[in-house]
Protein backbone atom coordinates (compact mmCIF):
# COMPACT_ATOMS: atom_id res chain seq x y z
CA UNK A 1 0.00 0.00 0.00
CA UNK A 2 1.59 3.53 -0.97
CA UNK A 3 1.85 6.49 1.48
CA UNK A 4 0.63 8.71 -1.28
CA UNK A 5 -2.75 8.50 -2.38
CA UNK A 6 -4.98 10.87 -5.52
CA UNK A 7 -8.30 10.75 -6.44
CA UNK A 8 -11.23 12.49 -7.27
CA UNK A 9 -13.86 12.96 -4.45
CA UNK A 10 -17.46 11.89 -3.71
CA UNK A 11 -18.96 13.36 -0.80
CA UNK A 12 -20.78 11.44 1.62
CA UNK A 13 -22.56 12.70 5.33
CA UNK A 14 -22.15 11.46 8.77
CA UNK A 15 -23.14 8.05 9.67
CA UNK A 16 -22.39 5.89 6.96
CA UNK A 17 -23.08 2.95 9.14
CA UNK A 18 -21.76 -0.94 8.17
CA UNK A 19 -25.17 -1.99 6.97
CA UNK A 20 -25.19 0.81 4.75
CA UNK A 21 -22.07 -0.43 3.39
CA UNK A 22 -22.53 -3.80 3.28
CA UNK A 23 -26.26 -4.56 3.93
CA UNK A 24 -27.05 -8.25 6.24
CA UNK A 25 -29.45 -9.44 3.35
CA UNK A 26 -26.17 -9.68 0.77
CA UNK A 27 -23.58 -10.70 3.07
CA UNK A 28 -23.37 -14.77 2.07
CA UNK A 29 -23.25 -13.83 -1.43
CA UNK A 30 -20.02 -13.33 -3.35
CA UNK A 31 -17.62 -10.13 -3.06
CA UNK A 32 -18.93 -9.18 -6.79
CA UNK A 33 -22.67 -9.39 -5.90
CA UNK A 34 -22.12 -7.80 -2.51
CA UNK A 35 -20.42 -4.83 -3.92
CA UNK A 36 -23.16 -4.26 -6.34
CA UNK A 37 -25.60 -3.10 -3.47
CA UNK A 38 -22.81 -1.62 -1.13
CA UNK A 39 -24.17 2.40 -0.25
CA UNK A 40 -27.65 1.84 -2.13
CA UNK A 41 -29.77 2.62 0.62
CA UNK A 42 -28.41 6.01 0.59
CA UNK A 43 -27.04 6.02 -2.96
CA UNK A 44 -28.46 3.68 -5.80
CA UNK A 45 -26.00 4.91 -8.15
CA UNK A 46 -22.90 4.14 -6.09
CA UNK A 47 -21.83 0.95 -7.46
CA UNK A 48 -22.25 2.22 -11.17
CA UNK A 49 -20.31 5.80 -10.94
CA UNK A 50 -17.64 4.91 -8.53
CA UNK A 51 -14.30 4.47 -10.56
CA UNK A 52 -11.06 2.95 -9.78
CA UNK A 53 -8.93 5.32 -7.02
CA UNK A 54 -11.85 7.32 -6.07
CA UNK A 55 -11.78 9.05 -2.96
CA UNK A 56 -14.65 8.43 -0.34
CA UNK A 57 -15.09 11.77 1.92
CA UNK A 58 -17.76 11.66 4.49
CA UNK A 59 -18.98 13.44 8.33
CA UNK A 60 -18.86 12.14 11.57
CA UNK A 61 -18.56 8.24 12.76
CA UNK A 62 -17.91 6.45 9.52
CA UNK A 63 -17.85 2.70 9.22
CA UNK A 64 -20.24 2.77 12.30
CA UNK A 65 -22.16 -0.67 13.11
CA UNK A 66 -20.92 -3.79 13.15
CA UNK A 67 -17.37 -5.87 13.11
CA UNK A 68 -18.05 -6.88 9.07
CA UNK A 69 -14.88 -6.65 7.10
CA UNK A 70 -17.55 -7.39 3.88
CA UNK A 71 -17.63 -3.43 4.25
CA UNK A 72 -13.65 -2.82 3.32
CA UNK A 73 -14.31 -6.24 0.68
CA UNK A 74 -16.65 -4.35 -1.06
CA UNK A 75 -15.14 -0.90 -1.08
CA UNK A 76 -11.94 -2.82 -1.74
CA UNK A 77 -13.96 -4.77 -4.70
CA UNK A 78 -14.81 -1.33 -6.33
CA UNK A 79 -10.81 0.07 -5.79
CA UNK A 80 -11.23 2.90 -3.47
CA UNK A 81 -8.77 4.73 -2.95
CA UNK A 82 -8.86 6.18 0.49
CA UNK A 83 -11.67 7.28 2.96
CA UNK A 84 -11.62 10.37 4.63
CA UNK A 85 -13.67 11.29 7.54
CA UNK A 86 -13.95 13.84 10.58
CA UNK A 87 -13.96 10.44 12.55
CA UNK A 88 -13.94 6.77 11.72
CA UNK A 89 -15.60 4.03 14.09
CA UNK A 90 -13.03 2.26 15.92
CA UNK A 91 -14.07 -1.65 14.46
CA UNK A 92 -13.80 -0.03 11.26
CA UNK A 93 -10.97 2.30 11.34
CA UNK A 94 -8.85 -1.05 12.41
CA UNK A 95 -10.27 -3.77 10.13
CA UNK A 96 -9.16 -0.42 7.09
CA UNK A 97 -5.91 -1.22 8.49
CA UNK A 98 -5.58 -4.18 8.32
CA UNK A 99 -7.18 -5.02 4.90
CA UNK A 100 -4.53 -2.03 3.22
CA UNK A 101 -7.81 0.39 3.05
CA UNK A 102 -6.32 3.94 3.45
CA UNK A 103 -8.14 5.64 6.30
CA UNK A 104 -7.35 9.32 7.47
CA UNK A 105 -9.27 11.32 10.17
CA UNK A 106 -9.42 15.54 9.61
CA UNK A 107 -11.25 18.20 11.76
CA UNK A 108 -13.75 19.43 8.92
CA UNK A 109 -14.09 17.46 5.86
CA UNK A 110 -17.20 19.96 4.84
CA UNK A 111 -14.27 22.19 3.37
CA UNK A 112 -13.83 19.37 0.22
CA UNK A 113 -16.75 19.19 -2.14
CA UNK A 114 -17.93 16.49 -4.76
CA UNK A 115 -15.09 16.30 -7.78
CA UNK A 116 -12.53 17.71 -6.01
CA UNK A 117 -9.58 16.11 -6.89
CA UNK A 118 -7.20 15.33 -3.44
CA UNK A 119 -3.95 13.85 -2.32
CA UNK A 120 -3.69 12.02 0.96
CA UNK A 121 0.08 11.69 2.36
CA UNK A 122 -0.73 8.72 5.10
CA UNK A 123 2.79 9.27 6.69
CA UNK A 124 2.69 13.28 7.12
CA UNK A 125 -0.90 13.65 7.57
CA UNK A 126 -1.68 15.81 5.31
CA UNK A 127 -4.64 16.29 2.68
CA UNK A 128 -4.03 18.31 -0.43
CA UNK A 129 -6.86 19.93 -2.31
CA UNK A 130 -5.57 20.35 -5.87
CA UNK A 131 -8.67 21.51 -7.53
CA UNK A 132 -8.67 24.60 -4.39
CA UNK A 133 -4.87 24.78 -3.97
CA UNK A 134 -5.39 24.13 -0.45
CA UNK A 135 -4.03 22.11 2.28
CA UNK A 136 -5.52 20.48 5.51
CA UNK A 137 -4.08 18.98 8.36
CA UNK A 138 -5.42 15.58 8.77
CA UNK A 139 -4.19 12.49 11.20
CA UNK A 140 -0.80 10.84 10.97
CA UNK A 141 -0.96 6.87 10.84
CA UNK A 142 -0.26 5.29 14.29
CA UNK A 143 3.43 5.07 14.58
CA UNK A 144 3.53 1.44 15.89
CA UNK A 145 1.35 0.62 12.26
CA UNK A 146 3.73 2.27 9.79
CA UNK A 147 5.15 -1.32 9.10
CA UNK A 148 2.08 -2.86 8.60
CA UNK A 149 0.71 -0.34 5.91
CA UNK A 150 3.95 -0.34 4.10
CA UNK A 151 3.55 -4.00 3.82
CA UNK A 152 0.19 -4.13 2.44
CA UNK A 153 -1.95 -4.83 5.65
CA UNK A 154 -2.42 -7.42 8.42
CA UNK A 155 -1.65 -10.54 6.05
CA UNK A 156 1.96 -9.77 4.64
CA UNK A 157 2.63 -8.13 8.08
CA UNK A 158 1.93 -11.12 9.87
CA UNK A 159 3.36 -13.44 7.10
CA UNK A 160 7.02 -11.22 7.76
CA UNK A 161 6.64 -11.82 11.75
CA UNK A 162 6.11 -15.57 10.65
CA UNK A 163 8.79 -15.91 8.54
CA UNK A 164 6.62 -16.96 6.04
CA UNK A 165 7.55 -15.82 2.62
CA UNK B 1 -5.64 12.26 39.22
CA UNK B 2 -5.89 8.81 40.61
CA UNK B 3 -3.43 6.24 40.42
CA UNK B 4 -5.52 3.35 40.71
CA UNK B 5 -6.64 1.41 37.59
CA UNK B 6 -9.64 0.57 35.90
CA UNK B 7 -11.05 -2.88 35.43
CA UNK B 8 -10.11 -2.30 31.58
CA UNK B 9 -6.52 -1.48 32.38
CA UNK B 10 -6.20 -4.38 35.35
CA UNK B 11 -7.28 -6.79 32.43
CA UNK B 12 -5.39 -5.80 29.38
CA UNK B 13 -2.23 -5.37 32.40
CA UNK B 14 -3.00 -8.94 32.46
CA UNK B 15 -3.53 -9.60 29.32
CA UNK B 16 -0.09 -8.10 28.38
CA UNK B 17 2.05 -9.30 31.56
CA UNK B 18 2.77 -6.38 33.04
CA UNK B 19 2.18 -5.29 36.52
CA UNK B 20 0.35 -1.80 35.52
CA UNK B 21 -0.84 0.01 32.05
CA UNK B 22 -2.74 3.42 31.81
CA UNK B 23 -5.25 4.33 29.28
CA UNK B 24 -3.61 5.25 25.68
CA UNK B 25 -0.87 2.44 26.79
CA UNK B 26 -0.40 0.64 23.38
CA UNK B 27 -0.06 -3.29 23.98
CA UNK B 28 0.76 -6.54 22.99
CA UNK B 29 -2.19 -8.79 24.54
CA UNK B 30 -2.50 -12.84 25.02
CA UNK B 31 -6.20 -13.43 24.33
CA UNK B 32 -8.19 -15.98 26.39
CA UNK B 33 -10.65 -17.13 23.71
CA UNK B 34 -10.97 -16.43 20.19
CA UNK B 35 -14.77 -16.27 18.90
CA UNK B 36 -16.14 -16.44 15.32
CA UNK B 37 -19.48 -17.33 14.02
CA UNK B 38 -20.44 -18.55 10.35
CA UNK B 39 -21.00 -15.40 8.65
CA UNK B 40 -17.84 -13.70 9.83
CA UNK B 41 -15.91 -16.91 10.86
CA UNK B 42 -13.90 -19.67 9.01
CA UNK B 43 -15.50 -18.75 5.54
CA UNK B 44 -13.34 -15.69 5.59
CA UNK B 45 -10.51 -15.97 7.64
CA UNK B 46 -9.47 -19.59 6.13
CA UNK B 47 -7.61 -18.32 2.98
CA UNK B 48 -5.21 -16.18 4.58
CA UNK B 49 -4.99 -18.94 8.12
CA UNK B 50 -3.67 -21.35 5.85
CA UNK B 51 -1.74 -19.03 3.69
CA UNK B 52 0.05 -18.41 6.98
CA UNK B 53 0.41 -22.32 8.21
CA UNK B 54 -2.52 -23.14 8.71
CA UNK B 55 -1.56 -24.27 12.48
CA UNK B 56 -4.38 -22.92 15.61
CA UNK B 57 -2.08 -21.41 18.44
CA UNK B 58 -4.58 -23.12 20.89
CA UNK B 59 -8.06 -24.85 20.45
CA UNK B 60 -8.91 -25.26 23.57
CA UNK B 61 -9.18 -21.16 23.14
CA UNK B 62 -11.21 -21.35 19.99
CA UNK B 63 -15.17 -21.13 19.88
CA UNK B 64 -17.08 -21.13 16.79
CA UNK B 65 -20.91 -20.78 16.67
CA UNK B 66 -23.09 -21.30 13.58
CA UNK B 67 -25.88 -18.81 14.39
CA UNK B 68 -26.30 -16.06 11.76
CA UNK B 69 -27.13 -18.70 8.87
CA UNK B 70 -28.93 -20.82 11.21
CA UNK B 71 -31.38 -22.74 9.38
CA UNK B 72 -30.42 -21.40 6.24
CA UNK B 73 -32.49 -19.48 4.09
CA UNK B 74 -30.34 -20.02 0.96
CA UNK B 75 -27.94 -21.74 -0.74
CA UNK B 76 -25.51 -19.83 -0.35
CA UNK B 77 -25.84 -19.51 3.61
CA UNK B 78 -26.30 -23.79 3.66
CA UNK B 79 -23.16 -23.46 1.66
CA UNK B 80 -21.59 -21.36 4.71
CA UNK B 81 -22.85 -23.39 7.43
CA UNK B 82 -21.59 -26.82 6.09
CA UNK B 83 -18.24 -24.98 5.51
CA UNK B 84 -18.25 -23.29 8.75
CA UNK B 85 -18.91 -27.10 10.62
CA UNK B 86 -16.13 -29.19 8.27
CA UNK B 87 -13.71 -26.18 9.00
CA UNK B 88 -14.47 -27.19 12.95
CA UNK B 89 -13.89 -30.80 12.62
CA UNK B 90 -10.95 -30.23 10.18
CA UNK B 91 -9.51 -28.28 13.48
CA UNK B 92 -10.67 -30.56 15.84
CA UNK B 93 -12.11 -28.04 17.66
CA UNK B 94 -13.91 -28.85 21.37
CA UNK B 95 -16.15 -25.64 21.20
CA UNK B 96 -18.42 -25.52 18.04
CA UNK B 97 -21.53 -25.03 18.67
CA UNK B 98 -24.42 -24.77 15.68
CA UNK B 99 -28.00 -24.12 16.12
CA UNK B 100 -28.03 -23.22 19.48
CA UNK B 101 -28.66 -19.53 19.56
CA UNK B 102 -26.74 -16.12 18.58
CA UNK B 103 -22.96 -16.72 19.75
CA UNK B 104 -22.67 -14.25 22.45
CA UNK B 105 -25.47 -15.98 24.56
CA UNK B 106 -23.88 -19.28 23.56
CA UNK B 107 -20.93 -18.68 25.06
CA UNK B 108 -21.71 -16.95 28.62
CA UNK B 109 -24.22 -20.28 28.93
CA UNK B 110 -21.21 -22.72 28.01
CA UNK B 111 -18.94 -20.94 30.64
CA UNK B 112 -16.29 -19.68 27.99
CA UNK B 113 -17.15 -16.14 29.37
CA UNK B 114 -15.78 -15.60 32.72
CA UNK B 115 -14.61 -12.37 34.80
CA UNK B 116 -11.08 -10.61 34.10
CA UNK B 117 -10.53 -12.78 30.69
CA UNK B 118 -9.48 -11.49 27.06
CA UNK B 119 -12.00 -12.09 24.43
CA UNK B 120 -12.26 -11.17 21.02
CA UNK B 121 -14.99 -12.06 18.28
CA UNK B 122 -15.48 -11.64 14.79
CA UNK B 123 -18.80 -9.22 15.96
CA UNK B 124 -19.58 -6.07 16.90
CA UNK B 125 -21.71 -7.13 19.93
CA UNK B 126 -18.99 -9.53 21.70
CA UNK B 127 -19.11 -6.68 23.94
CA UNK B 128 -22.09 -8.14 25.25
CA UNK B 129 -19.41 -10.82 27.68
CA UNK B 130 -18.09 -7.51 29.54
CA UNK B 131 -21.44 -7.91 31.84
CA UNK B 132 -19.65 -10.76 33.24
CA UNK B 133 -16.78 -8.72 33.86
CA UNK B 134 -14.68 -10.08 30.55
CA UNK B 135 -12.75 -7.62 28.71
CA UNK B 136 -14.45 -8.10 25.42
CA UNK B 137 -14.75 -6.45 22.14
CA UNK B 138 -15.36 -6.91 18.14
CA UNK B 139 -12.44 -7.20 15.69
CA UNK B 140 -12.61 -8.13 11.97
CA UNK B 141 -12.06 -11.65 10.07
CA UNK B 142 -8.09 -10.53 8.65
CA UNK B 143 -7.14 -9.66 12.29
CA UNK B 144 -9.01 -12.81 13.45
CA UNK B 145 -6.62 -14.57 11.59
CA UNK B 146 -3.45 -13.43 12.98
CA UNK B 147 -5.30 -14.16 16.97
CA UNK B 148 -5.85 -17.78 15.55
CA UNK B 149 -1.67 -18.40 14.22
CA UNK B 150 -0.62 -16.53 17.15
CA UNK B 151 -2.99 -15.73 19.93
CA UNK B 152 -1.71 -12.18 19.92
CA UNK B 153 -3.10 -9.01 19.12
CA UNK B 154 -2.41 -5.28 19.96
CA UNK B 155 -4.48 -3.19 21.06
CA UNK B 156 -4.63 0.33 23.01
CA UNK B 157 -5.84 0.47 26.04
CA UNK B 158 -9.06 2.22 26.70
CA UNK B 159 -9.85 5.36 29.15
CA UNK B 160 -13.48 4.67 30.87
CA UNK B 161 -16.43 6.36 30.99
CA UNK B 162 -18.06 5.55 34.34
CA UNK B 163 -21.74 5.43 33.97
CA UNK B 164 -23.80 5.63 37.07
CA UNK B 165 -27.34 4.21 37.90
CA UNK B 166 -28.69 4.55 41.66
CA UNK B 167 -31.76 4.76 42.83
CA UNK B 168 -35.28 1.61 42.20
CA UNK B 169 -36.01 0.97 38.74
CA UNK B 170 -39.40 1.66 38.84
CA UNK B 171 -42.47 -1.29 37.77
CA UNK B 172 -42.48 -1.43 33.81
CA UNK B 173 -39.17 -0.09 33.04
CA UNK B 174 -35.80 -2.64 32.72
CA UNK B 175 -32.19 -2.84 31.49
CA UNK B 176 -32.69 -1.91 27.98
CA UNK B 177 -34.39 1.74 28.99
CA UNK B 178 -31.49 2.15 30.87
CA UNK B 179 -29.17 1.46 28.16
CA UNK B 180 -31.21 3.51 25.66
CA UNK B 181 -31.36 6.55 27.56
CA UNK B 182 -27.54 5.93 28.44
CA UNK B 183 -26.96 6.01 24.38
CA UNK B 184 -28.85 8.78 23.66
CA UNK B 185 -27.08 10.98 26.39
CA UNK B 186 -23.24 9.62 25.15
CA UNK B 187 -24.30 9.71 21.29
CA UNK B 188 -23.63 6.98 19.17
CA UNK B 189 -20.33 7.82 18.33
CA UNK B 190 -20.35 9.23 21.85
CA UNK B 191 -17.61 6.36 23.73
CA UNK B 192 -15.75 5.04 20.32
CA UNK B 193 -12.84 4.24 21.52
CA UNK B 194 -13.69 4.03 25.52
CA UNK B 195 -14.97 1.32 28.22
CA UNK B 196 -18.34 1.96 29.19
CA UNK B 197 -17.91 1.11 33.11
CA UNK B 198 -21.99 0.62 34.46
CA UNK B 199 -21.93 0.51 38.34
CA UNK B 200 -24.58 1.72 40.85
CA UNK B 201 -27.09 0.55 42.79
CA UNK B 202 -29.84 -0.17 40.54
CA UNK B 203 -26.59 -2.11 38.08
CA UNK B 204 -26.08 -4.67 41.35
CA UNK B 205 -29.88 -4.81 41.87
CA UNK B 206 -30.16 -6.50 38.44
CA UNK B 207 -30.30 -10.17 37.11
CA UNK B 208 -27.24 -11.45 35.18
CA UNK B 209 -30.13 -11.77 32.53
CA UNK B 210 -30.50 -7.58 32.73
CA UNK B 211 -26.91 -6.92 33.03
CA UNK B 212 -26.10 -8.64 29.48
CA UNK B 213 -28.50 -5.97 27.69
CA UNK B 214 -26.25 -3.24 28.96
CA UNK B 215 -22.85 -4.73 28.16
CA UNK B 216 -24.26 -5.56 24.98
CA UNK B 217 -25.65 -2.07 23.81
CA UNK B 218 -22.20 -0.93 24.84
CA UNK B 219 -21.18 -0.54 20.95
CA UNK B 220 -24.11 1.66 20.45
CA UNK B 221 -22.58 4.47 21.46
CA UNK B 222 -19.12 3.26 19.98
CA UNK B 223 -17.26 1.70 22.86
CA UNK B 224 -14.79 -0.90 22.92
CA UNK B 225 -16.64 -2.79 25.25
CA UNK B 226 -19.01 -2.16 28.64
CA UNK B 227 -18.42 -3.32 31.71
CA UNK B 228 -19.71 -4.55 35.07
CA UNK B 229 -18.13 -5.37 38.00
CA UNK B 230 -18.45 -8.98 38.93
CA UNK B 231 -20.27 -9.87 41.94
CA UNK B 232 -21.53 -13.15 44.03
CA UNK B 233 -24.90 -13.31 41.39
CA UNK B 234 -21.85 -13.76 38.97
CA UNK B 235 -20.62 -16.31 40.75
CA UNK B 236 -23.46 -18.12 41.29
CA UNK B 237 -24.05 -18.05 38.13
CA UNK B 238 -20.86 -19.58 36.80
CA UNK B 239 -21.43 -22.38 39.18
CA UNK B 240 -24.65 -23.21 38.32
CA UNK B 241 -22.84 -23.75 34.18
CA UNK B 242 -20.23 -26.13 35.93
CA UNK B 243 -17.14 -23.54 36.33
CA UNK B 244 -15.20 -24.45 39.31
CA UNK B 245 -12.25 -22.96 38.33
CA UNK B 246 -11.28 -20.01 40.69
CA UNK B 247 -12.65 -17.06 39.36
CA UNK B 248 -11.14 -13.44 39.27
CA UNK B 249 -13.02 -10.70 40.61
CA UNK B 250 -11.37 -8.05 38.82
CA UNK B 251 -12.56 -4.30 39.82
CA UNK B 252 -11.74 -1.07 39.49
CA UNK B 253 -9.62 0.54 42.14
CA UNK B 254 -11.45 3.73 44.08
CA UNK B 255 -9.33 5.93 42.87
CA UNK B 256 -8.79 4.97 39.38
CA UNK B 257 -9.18 7.55 36.65
CA UNK B 258 -12.62 7.85 34.51
CA UNK B 259 -12.73 10.43 31.47
CA UNK B 260 -16.05 11.03 32.27
CA UNK B 261 -18.89 10.04 34.82
CA UNK B 262 -22.61 10.47 34.26
CA UNK B 263 -24.45 9.96 37.16
CA UNK B 264 -28.21 8.35 36.61
CA UNK B 265 -31.35 8.63 39.02
CA UNK B 266 -32.83 5.02 37.60
CA UNK B 267 -36.28 5.83 39.85
CA UNK B 268 -37.38 8.69 37.57
CA UNK B 269 -37.12 6.90 34.28
CA UNK B 270 -39.63 5.64 31.97
CA UNK B 271 -39.52 3.10 29.06
CA UNK B 272 -37.19 4.64 26.44
CA UNK B 273 -37.85 3.79 22.41
CA UNK B 274 -35.13 4.19 19.64
CA UNK B 275 -36.61 5.61 17.01
CA UNK B 276 -35.22 4.84 12.89
CA UNK B 277 -32.37 5.20 12.02
CA UNK B 278 -29.91 5.22 14.97
CA UNK B 279 -29.43 4.06 18.36
CA UNK B 280 -29.27 7.25 20.05
CA UNK B 281 -32.45 8.59 18.62
CA UNK B 282 -34.35 7.57 21.61
CA UNK B 283 -37.48 9.48 23.37
CA UNK B 284 -39.84 8.38 25.67
CA UNK B 285 -42.42 5.96 25.09
CA UNK B 286 -45.01 8.30 25.25
CA UNK B 287 -43.64 10.80 22.69
CA UNK B 288 -44.34 7.85 20.06
CA UNK B 289 -47.12 6.06 21.52
CA UNK B 290 -49.07 5.02 18.83
CA UNK B 291 -47.48 4.85 15.67
CA UNK B 292 -48.58 1.75 13.48
CA UNK B 293 -45.85 -1.71 13.23
CA UNK B 294 -46.31 -4.08 10.46
CA UNK B 295 -44.23 -6.62 12.78
CA UNK B 296 -43.02 -6.98 16.84
CA UNK B 297 -39.82 -8.86 17.23
CA UNK B 298 -39.30 -10.32 20.90
CA UNK B 299 -36.13 -11.87 21.07
CA UNK B 300 -31.92 -11.55 20.16
CA UNK B 301 -28.93 -12.12 22.18
CA UNK B 302 -30.12 -8.41 23.54
CA UNK B 303 -33.32 -9.38 25.02
CA UNK B 304 -34.56 -12.62 24.50
CA UNK B 305 -33.68 -14.04 27.74
CA UNK B 306 -36.10 -16.31 29.92
CA UNK B 307 -36.37 -13.30 32.40
CA UNK B 308 -37.82 -11.11 28.73
CA UNK B 309 -39.98 -13.64 28.10
CA UNK B 310 -41.25 -14.34 31.39
CA UNK B 311 -42.20 -10.53 31.05
CA UNK B 312 -43.67 -10.77 27.77
CA UNK B 313 -45.23 -13.83 29.11
CA UNK B 314 -47.35 -12.03 31.78
CA UNK B 315 -48.48 -8.87 29.32
CA UNK B 316 -49.70 -11.56 27.17
CA UNK B 317 -51.32 -14.01 29.53
CA UNK B 318 -54.81 -14.27 28.23
CA UNK B 319 -54.82 -11.62 25.47
CA UNK B 320 -54.77 -11.84 21.56
CA UNK B 321 -51.81 -9.94 19.20
CA UNK B 322 -53.19 -7.46 16.96
CA UNK B 323 -54.72 -8.62 13.88
CA UNK B 324 -53.29 -6.04 11.83
CA UNK B 325 -49.38 -7.95 12.67
CA UNK B 326 -47.42 -10.51 13.25
CA UNK B 327 -45.49 -11.47 16.19
CA UNK B 328 -42.09 -13.08 16.08
CA UNK B 329 -40.87 -14.60 19.45
CA UNK B 330 -37.03 -15.74 19.25
CA UNK B 331 -35.33 -16.98 22.26
CA UNK B 332 -31.70 -15.93 23.02
CA UNK B 333 -31.04 -19.78 23.05
CA UNK B 334 -32.06 -23.35 22.27
CA UNK B 335 -31.40 -23.51 26.32
CA UNK B 336 -33.68 -20.80 26.98
CA UNK B 337 -36.89 -22.36 24.46
CA UNK B 338 -36.25 -25.46 26.14
CA UNK B 339 -36.81 -23.51 29.44
CA UNK B 340 -39.58 -21.02 28.33
CA UNK B 341 -41.09 -24.68 26.67
CA UNK B 342 -41.11 -26.20 29.96
CA UNK B 343 -42.32 -22.60 32.34
CA UNK B 344 -45.33 -22.67 29.50
CA UNK B 345 -44.52 -19.78 28.53
CA UNK B 346 -44.27 -20.89 24.43
CA UNK B 347 -47.62 -21.88 25.17
CA UNK B 348 -49.24 -18.38 26.49
CA UNK B 349 -47.05 -16.45 23.77
CA UNK B 350 -48.41 -18.62 20.86
CA UNK B 351 -51.83 -19.53 22.26
CA UNK B 352 -52.12 -15.47 22.25
CA UNK B 353 -51.04 -15.36 18.41
CA UNK B 354 -47.21 -15.37 18.14
CA UNK B 355 -45.05 -17.47 16.23
CA UNK B 356 -42.00 -19.15 17.94
CA UNK B 357 -38.93 -19.52 15.68
CA UNK B 358 -35.82 -21.19 16.97
CA UNK B 359 -33.16 -19.68 18.36
CA UNK B 360 -31.06 -17.95 15.90
CA UNK B 361 -29.67 -14.15 14.48
CA UNK B 362 -32.28 -14.13 11.87
CA UNK B 363 -34.52 -11.25 11.07
CA UNK B 364 -32.26 -8.96 14.14
CA UNK B 365 -29.96 -8.85 11.69
CA UNK B 366 -31.49 -8.78 8.42
CA UNK B 367 -30.48 -12.37 7.31
CA UNK B 368 -33.08 -15.29 7.41
CA UNK B 369 -36.81 -16.08 9.18
CA UNK B 370 -38.58 -12.73 9.28
CA UNK B 371 -36.69 -9.91 7.39
CA UNK B 372 -39.12 -6.89 6.62
CA UNK B 373 -40.26 -5.38 3.25
CA UNK B 374 -40.09 -1.65 1.75
CA UNK B 375 -42.33 0.27 3.93
CA UNK B 376 -42.77 -2.22 6.62
CA UNK B 377 -42.19 -1.02 10.48
CA UNK B 378 -41.06 -3.17 13.16
CA UNK B 379 -40.60 -3.00 16.83
CA UNK B 380 -38.06 -4.96 18.05
CA UNK B 381 -36.41 -5.91 21.51
CA UNK B 382 -32.95 -6.12 19.58
CA UNK B 383 -30.14 -3.48 19.37
CA UNK B 384 -29.75 -2.39 16.29
CA UNK B 385 -31.84 -0.18 14.26
CA UNK B 386 -29.65 1.70 11.01
CA UNK B 387 -31.55 1.29 8.00
CA UNK B 388 -31.79 -2.06 6.34
CA UNK B 389 -31.07 -3.51 8.95
CA UNK B 390 -33.70 -6.15 9.58
CA UNK B 391 -34.26 -6.30 5.65
CA UNK B 392 -35.36 -3.71 3.00
CA UNK B 393 -33.33 -0.22 3.36
CA UNK B 394 -36.81 1.37 3.28
CA UNK B 395 -38.48 -0.18 6.55
CA UNK B 396 -37.81 1.06 9.48
CA UNK B 397 -36.87 0.03 13.25
CA UNK B 398 -37.79 0.82 16.54
CA UNK B 399 -36.45 -0.31 19.63
CA UNK B 400 -37.55 -0.47 23.09
CA UNK B 401 -37.69 -3.22 25.90
CA UNK B 402 -39.48 -6.62 25.88
CA UNK B 403 -42.39 -5.20 27.81
CA UNK B 404 -43.09 -2.29 25.30
CA UNK B 405 -42.47 -4.80 22.36
CA UNK B 406 -45.02 -7.38 24.09
CA UNK B 407 -47.18 -3.91 24.89
CA UNK B 408 -47.14 -2.94 21.09
CA UNK B 409 -47.92 -6.70 20.32
CA UNK B 410 -51.32 -6.12 21.89
CA UNK B 411 -52.36 -2.82 20.09
CA UNK B 412 -50.61 -2.94 16.31
CA UNK B 413 -49.17 0.71 17.81
CA UNK B 414 -46.07 1.28 19.88
CA UNK B 415 -47.26 0.99 23.20
CA UNK B 416 -46.84 2.00 26.49
CA UNK B 417 -45.78 -1.61 28.86
CA UNK B 418 -46.84 0.00 32.53
CA UNK B 419 -50.71 0.48 32.20
CA UNK B 420 -50.86 -3.59 30.92
CA UNK B 421 -47.95 -4.17 34.46
CA UNK B 422 -50.15 -2.42 36.69
CA UNK B 423 -52.94 -4.36 36.22
CA UNK B 424 -51.36 -7.09 37.93
CA UNK B 425 -49.58 -5.39 40.97
CA UNK B 426 -52.82 -4.07 41.87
Amino acid sequence: MSFIIRGRVWKYGDNINTDIISPGQYMSQPVDKQAEHAMEAIDPDFAGKIQAGDIIVAGNNFGSGSSRETAQMVLKHHQIGAIVANSFARIFYRNSINVGLPVVEMVDTSVIEEGDEVEIDLLAGKVINHTKGVEYKGTKLPEHLIEMVKLGGLEPYLANKLGIS
Amino acid sequence: MGMGMTMSEKILAKASGQESVKAGDIVWVNVDIAMMHDLLGPWLVDGGFRRLGGKLFDKEKVVVVSDHCTPPATVQQADILKFTRDWSRQQDLPYYYEFEGPCHQVIVEHGHVRPGRLILGTDSHTCMAGGLGAFATGIGSTEMIGVLLTGETWLKVPETIKVVWDGKIPHGVYAKDLVLKTIKDLGHAGATYQTIEFSGSAITDLSMDERLVLSNMAVEAGAKTGLIEPDEKVVEFLRSKGVTDEIDMVSSDPDASYIRTLHYNASELEPQVACPHEVDNVHPVSAVEGKAVDQVYLGSCTNGRISDLRIAAQILKGKKISKNIRCLVVPASQHIWMQANKEGILDILTEAGCIVNMASCGACGGFTSGVIGAGEVVMSSSNRNFRGRMGSAKGEVYLGSPASVAATAIEGKIADPRKYLLKEVM
